[in-house]
Order: C-alpha cells, then structure tokens, then sequence
C-alpha cells in the first residue's frame, strides 16, 4: 500500500471514532492530475486533456523504425553491391552508382568542384540527379534517413542522456553558428589548398567506406567524436560542425516534405523539442510563438519523425506540400 | 536541455543586460566552441601531415591524373576499387600517407594486370580523376604520354587490341640490377612468390577471361624472364644482352617506351624484394 493510502487509512480510523473528515495533505500526483480534470469548466479541454495524457502511455517508435530499416537497408545495399557483387549500389556514399544512375553526394561534389576548380560531366550528371532526389525528400532527409554516421551518433546520444540522467555527464552545448563558420573553413581551404580536406574527416565518407571496404586506422577520428558527444556535447557533430548537413539543409528550403505543426491541440510541454536533434527548428512549439494555427518545420529538420513519435497530442506530422490535398 | 532555454519568454523590448552568471556561462560556451573548432581543424589539418611527410610516391591506378589534381579530383568512392577483377585497387588508410580514401596500387601484392580488358577503373570513375584523355586545362607532363595507344597482348588478336590509355602512370626500373637472376645467368623453377602468395594474374594459355593465383603457375625456366612473360603490354619489356662497363655481355631486362608502369613485372619477379619495381608518377625519358 502507498504511503499516501496508508495516511489515509489512519485517518479512516479517526473519523469511526469521532473526528472530523479533513482535506488530505497529500494526493498522489495521478489523482491531482485527475482532479485538475474534473475542475475543468470547458469540455474540450477536459476532452483534449484525456486523450493527451492516455497518449503518454503509449510510447510510438512507428517512424524511428521506419527510419532505422530505411538507413540500415540503404547502407546494407552499399555493402551487399560490393561483397556479393550485385552491382545495384556501387560506390560509396560519397559518389555511387545506382543502377547505371550516377548519384553523387552534394557536399563532396561541391569540395570536388572547389579543390579541383574543373567540373567533368559526369559529376554535373550525378549531382543533378541527387539534387533532385532530395529537392524532393527534403534535404536533410539525407540525415537521418541514409547518413550512417547519423546513426552511430543516435546511440551515442541515447547513452549521453541516459549517463545524463544518471548526473554523470551533463550536455555542453555550444555556439550553432559554428556549423556555419566551418562550412566556410572547408570550402576555403579546400579552394586554396586544391585538397579536399574535409573529405579526410567526414565521419559520413569514413563510415561509408569502412562498411563498403572494411575498416581502417580512420574509424579512430569517427570514435572520438562519439566519445566527445557522449561524455560532453550532446550530438555535437551533427549540431555544431557537420558542413553536409548544412549543405543539404539549403536543398531542404524548398523541398515539399517536411513536418507540419498544428497549435490546436499543443500542450506546450516540449516532449518533442527533448527528443529532437536540432531542437531550435522547434521554438515554434513554445506556448506563444506558433504564428498561424498550422506552422511547417524549418528546413534544418531532419524529417527524422522522434518528434511525431513523441508528441502526444498528433500536433505534429509528416506532410507532403501540395500532395495532402490531392489525396 | 537545449540551446533555446535563455529565449522562452516573450520577445518583445529590448533585451536586459546580462546578470554575471549569464556572462560567465556565455564565456564558458564560447571557449567549448573556440576548443571544437581547434579540435575539428587540427584533425583536419592532420589530414595533411602524410602528404607533406610522403616521401615514396604510391602508385595510382590506371588513367590517374597528376597527383596534386587527383587528390583535388577524387571523391573517394571506390567505384574505381569494385570493378577490377583481380582487387589491384585499394583505398588508402590514415597511416598510408596519401590522403585518406583515395585509390592505390600496391604492385607487389597485386598489380593491375589488365585482366578487365578495357581498363574499367577509368570507366568507373565519376569524377574524371581516372581518364582516357586529360581535358585540355589540364597539361601532359613530357614524357607521361604513350607514344602510341599501348597493345594489349592478351587482344592483340582482336579487331580492336589496343587499351585507350594515353598516359603512363609510372616506368618499370631493374632497381637491383645486381639480384636479378637473368643478369647472374640463373633460371628459375618453381612458384614465382611462393605458395602462400595470393596475387593473381591472367595467363592467356589458362584462360582469356579469368585471372588465376601466381602460385596455381609454377614456371620452369632456364634463364629467368618471368617479368618479360608476365608483361601484359607489348613490347614494354624485354630481355637483352647488354655490356657491363668492364666490358663481359651478360643479359638484363630491358624497360622500353611502351611500359605504362602497371606493376606487372614487380609482382613477378622471384626475388625477394623485388629487383624490378615501379617508378610511380615517373615519365619516360631520353
Ligand atoms: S549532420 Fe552530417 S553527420 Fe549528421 S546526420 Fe547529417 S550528414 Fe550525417
Ligand atoms: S523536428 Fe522532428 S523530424 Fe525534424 S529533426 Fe527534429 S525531431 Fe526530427
Ligand atoms: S507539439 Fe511538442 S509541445 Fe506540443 S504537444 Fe506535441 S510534443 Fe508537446
Ligand atoms: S585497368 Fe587494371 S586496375 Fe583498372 S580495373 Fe583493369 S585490371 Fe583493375
Ligand atoms: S572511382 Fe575515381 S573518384 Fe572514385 S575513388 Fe576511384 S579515382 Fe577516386
């Protein structure tokens, strides 16, 4: 019996021999939030209320592990393509080719281009193709749905919060301009020094190639910086340096998929914002920013869908521009 | 919890001054910042330090541009690594020295021995770092180009028996002229590497298409010439008798101007190490 029935019972017992009911000092938390309820005057707050906290019973990972398969499948046919030799993905992520299609990482491209100062057709060919694809999907799609790194950094992060919890670590964050200031670094130096210097430490190119090729001395890079987002910063890479991110973030500006935001059922209590990578794409949920009833999320997300799996209320979804009115 | 907590008010007026704690934490997040980009940088810049370091030159696969064009070229996709048939191309790791990911031969474990035919590594590869004809803003050092399309021996049947390379990637050079057997007058019996050895190469009398291990090949010869019948180019090598400068004739391999530096002749040869080995990057010169 809780300590609160247990008060409770004693108080029962006074009252057979004579004493007077009084107002308990104490009520567990699930009965207030239940009185809160039944003290609420409008019913489609009581309504919106119910269902809200009956959603926080069911934890959903209906798009985590949509997204998981897509990621692991992706990476897997890279593999399969070269061990097997079924030549359908061959190449890595950097540059590939998928079924005779030439597909070519943007970002690489673009580091290519600037340290190269010469562009081949074939390269024009591949990155249009990628460019349309993600145009398409939304730019940082490419993140979470295909990034191997992204992954990694996924469990990283779910050990970081769970050594956070403990109070073991804590999250140090940092200064989100620097993504872009980084983005700048790499394109000079890769325009001056006619190298391709980010490309030696893309965590994304070096886990792409130890899954194609085997592993190499190079995973030790992609090792720290796990180990820096876990005792430290929390998704650190992706949220402060990664330059492919912002590279496809820029695609994303005009791409049709993309999470919707609706204000009606929100509660404000930022479930979504905890579970997200880049959490500033949803200052929009913050009780009083929303500046219309529905609010498309920034083209920073990821379109990763944690925060349609958290959110209790449905207030955010998947939706694709333009399509939702044809279906 | 996330870098948004300092704003979750409104937002209107102007903002207060910040309370000392508020600075502190703000110089705080600053110097994590300023220590990430150094740490970034650094292993960036660290990305370097083999190249300045290298100094053997590693050879490229067929096609390869100049070596300061292709490190800006080279995506580092390995298309290049999955089309040849006999894994002559490997990726480079952090300890080789040569860029992290881009593409080398290492001949003496297994050179490119042509067994594609049509030297499908150029044909792989997206981004022109590998290619038949240098575009024209891009210059032919003197000497890198073949004087005339290379005939491959295992075509020379065909209608169309050459391979549409252009340039050389590195010369064959007797670099220990002193071991070699065919110099001594020595023959050779046996496998050329060994039996643990798991180099292949195409020997026409086995199989046109399917390179088999060196070691499935004894050879049994009386004076050695395992680098001239393994050469897959014609007329690239051949052995000679040469005069020493004490004036006896004894015989020698003899690199001539077709060789187009595939490493064939380095993965062969039966001394240990090899006393015939690739110049990578080398032109040839008279
Ligand atoms: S930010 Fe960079 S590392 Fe992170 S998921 Fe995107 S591409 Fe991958
Ligand atoms: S906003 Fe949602 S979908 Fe976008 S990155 Fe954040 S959690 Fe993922
Ligand atoms: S949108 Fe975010 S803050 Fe609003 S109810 Fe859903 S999870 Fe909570
Ligand atoms: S040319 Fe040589 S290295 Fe290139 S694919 Fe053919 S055998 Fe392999
Ligand atoms: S195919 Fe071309 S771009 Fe890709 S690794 Fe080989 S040389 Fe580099």
């Amino acid at each position: 019996m809780s300590d609160v029935l247990k008060r409770r019972f004693t108080e029962q017992i006074k009252i057979m021999f004579g004493w007077e009911p009084r107002k308990p000092e104490k009520i567990t938390e699930r009965a207030q939030q239940v009185h809160i309820m039944k003290r609420m005057t409008n019913k489609q707050d009581l309504q919106a209320t119910k269902s809200h906290m009956r959603a926080h019973e069911v934890k959903s990972t209906k798009w985590r592990n949509r997204r998981w398969i897509t990621l692991i499948a992706a990476n897997l046919l890279f593999t399969l393509s070269f061990s097997l030799d079924i030549q359908i993905l061959e190449g890595a992520l950097t540059a590939s080719r998928f079924v005779g299609f030439h597909l070519i990482d943007l970002n690489s491209a673009l580091q290519v281009m600037l340290a190269h100062k010469h562009i081949i057709n074939n390269l024009i060919i591949g990155t249009g193709t990628v460019l349309l694809l993600w145009g398409l999907l939304g730019g940082r799609t490419f993140c979470s749905w295909v990034c191997p790194y992204h992954l990694l950094a996924e469990w990283a992060e779910k050990l970081h919060l769970f050594l956070a919890k403990k109070k073991l670590v804590t999250d140090q964050t940092m200064d989100r301009r620097l993504r872009t200031v980084f983005w700048v670094i790499f394109a000079l130096l890769a325009l001056g020094t006619g190298y391709t210097v980010y490309e030696a430490i893309s965590p994304t190119g070096i886990v792409s190639r130890a899954l194609v090729y085997g592993p190499g001395l190079a995973l030790l890079w992609v090792l720290a910086l796990l180990f820096f987002e876990v005792f430290f910063s929390r998704r650190a890479w992706c949220r402060y340096a990664c330059p492919i991110g912002l590279t496809y973030g820029v695609v994303g500006i005009i791409s049709p998929v993309r999470i919707k935001y609706k204000l009606d059922g929100c509660f404000h209590e930022g479930d979504c914002r905890k579970v997200c990578l880049v959490p500033h794409v949803l200052d929009t949920v913050i009780k009083g920013r929303a500046v219309d009833l529905e609010v498309p999320i920034g083209p920073d997300c990821t379109r990763c869908g944690l925060c349609v799996d958290a959110c209790p209320t449905g207030s955010l979804t998947f939706e694709v521009k333009g399509l939702q009115k044809l279906l | 919890m996330s870098e948004n907590e300092k704003d979750d008010g409104p937002v209107a007026g102007p903002t207060p001054p910040l309370s000392k704690a508020k600075r502190q934490t703000n110089r705080r997040r600053f110097l994590r910042t300023a220590l990430l980009t150094g740490g970034v940088l650094g292993a960036a810049l660290s990305g370097f330090l083999p190249l300045i370091y290298a100094k053997k030159k590693r050879l490229r696969p067929p096609g390869a541009l100049d070596e300061k064009d292709f490190l800006g070229s080279c995506i580092k996709c390995g298309q290049c690594v999955q089309v040849c048939p006999v894994s002559a191309i490997k990726l480079a790791d952090l300890v080789d020295g040569m860029g992290v990911g881009t593409p080398y031969i290492d001949p003496r474990r297994q050179a490119c021995d042509f067994s594609c035919d049509a030297v499908q590594c150029i044909l792989a590869c997206p981004t022109g770092s590998l290619t038949y004809h240098k575009p024209d803003f891009l210059a032919v050092r003197a000497g890198a180009a073949l004087k005339a399309k290379p005939i491959l021996l295992a075509k020379e049947k065909d209608a169309e028996p050459t391979l549409n390379m252009t340039e050389r990637i590195g010369v064959a050079r007797l670099s220990r002229p002193e071991a070699c057997l065919a110099t001594q007058g020595k023959g050779f019996k046996g496998q050329a590497r060994g039996a643990d050895f798991t180099g292949e190469l195409r020997y026409m009398d086995v199989d046109r298409w399917k390179p088999i291990r060196v070691s499935e090949h004894p050879y049994d010869v009386p004076e050695c010439d395992l680098c001239v019948r393994a050469c897959p180019i014609k007329g690239a090598i051949s052995i000679e008798t040469v005069m020493a400068p004490n004036g006896s004739q004894h015989k020698s391999p003899v690199v001539h101007e077709p060789c187009v530096g595939c490493g064939v002749c380095e993965m062969i040869c039966p001394v240990e190490p090899a006393c015939i080995t690739i110049e990578a990057g080398e032109v040839w010169k008279i």
